[in-house]
């Protein structure tokens, strides 16, 4: 359960990045499967930590990216079952992780 | 009018900023650091104290032992005659890196050639923080199963070498050692393996000869590690 300090590393990364303006509606974050965050924990934790900042009241907006490999043997991009790692198409071990791991702060929405 | 500003940054930036801190504090001692991570109960701590018992008159080495609550890992540690430091992170599920840096006034870095951080047991929220140190390591062991690396693969794939613990009981278990190297190496390949037993002594050797060979290489050049 660290979802609290993530959460007031958003609020300092989108603070810096507001530009001037008075508001911020929504911030839009992607997140990897991998990253083990559970977004409504993070959004209520939001609610709280962004209270009296020009954040208050903005949604957050969750891009989730599921876990994914490449097989390097027939080129196959797969998303793992969670049991095994080989290639479901030629049953291969030479695969690497190419997407699940993101974790961050995409662009904020201000007015 | 609302507009959208760009922003793409790590979400963890700050603390790798702290980690980045960490680490020069380490390399301007001269002093190799390792973090240690693992399940509750796979060994941390039996692993620590064969290695200080093993590498003391070698090395001269600390330990920062990372829990929730209570100092009964550093008194352990402690009681072997070496420094070692409690943090408690007071619920926190890992160690971070200001956690970490907050420890380190509490040792003399230059009197150091090796500090060992033992994180807090947990296979998911370690692997996020970036401590600052040269090598990260994971401990599984035999009793939690063969199926770990495919359930917890952001660990396996965030580390520099691994153990398998408690391989005096491997009889006892429906461990399939084929299965279980099989996901490591895909989502690691090539990682360094030591089958060992910390009850036993078995497989002891191999490990404490490559903490040798990293401590030797740092000394000898303190260059290209990843920040970990």
């Amino acid at each position: 359960m660290h979802e609290l300090a993530i959460t007031q590393s958003i609020l300092e990364i989108a603070l810096r990045h507001a530009d001037g303006a008075g508001r911020i509606t929504q911030l839009n974050l992607v997140i990897g499967d991998l990253s083990s965050i559970v977004d409504d924990s993070v959004q209520f934790y939001w609610d709280v930590v962004s209270r009296g900042t020009i954040a208050e009241g903005s949604q957050l907006h969750f891009e989730r990216i599921k876990t994914r490999f490449h097989c390097r043997d027939c080129q196959t991009d797969f998303e793992p079952d969670g049991r095994a790692f080989e290639c479901p198409q030629c049953g291969g071990s030479r695969v690497s992780l190419v997407a699940g791991r993101e974790f961050q702060l995409e662009s904020i929405e201000v007015e | 009018m609302t507009r959208t500003v760009p922003v793409v940054e790590q979400i963890l930036s700050a603390n790798d900023r702290i980690a980045l801190q960490n680490r020069s504090e380490f390399d301007a001692a001269g002093l190799f650091a390792i973090n240690l991570m693992a399940s509750p109960g796979a060994g941390k701590t039996s692993l620590i104290m064969e290695t200080v018992k093993a590498l003391k008159d070698e090395f001269r080495l600390a330990a920062v032992d990372g829990d929730v609550a209570t100092s009964i890992d550093s008194d352990k540690v402690a009681a072997l005659g070496v420094p070692a430091v409690q943090i408690n992170t007071g619920g926190a599920c890992h160690l971070d890196a200001a956690m970490l840096q907050a420890a380190l006034p509490e040792l003399s870095l230059p009197e150091l050639d090796l500090l060992v951080v033992e994180n807090v047991g947990n296979l998911i929220c370690p692997t996020g923080f970036r401590l600052g140190v040269h090598r990260s390591v994971l401990i599984a062991s035999v009793p939690e199963g063969d199926d770990k690396p495919y359930k917890y693969p952001g660990m396996y794939q965030g580390v520099d070498a691994m153990l398998l613990n408690k391989m005096d009981v491997l009889s006892a278990f429906d461990f399939d050692m084929d299965y279980f190297r099989r996901g490591v190496e895909i989502l690691n390949p090539g990682l360094t393996f030591f089958a060992v037993s910390c009850k036993t002594g078995e497989g002891l050797d191999a490990w404490l000869n490559w903490v040798r060979a990293e401590v030797a290489a740092f000394k000898g050049a303190a260059a290209g590690y990843e920040i970990r």
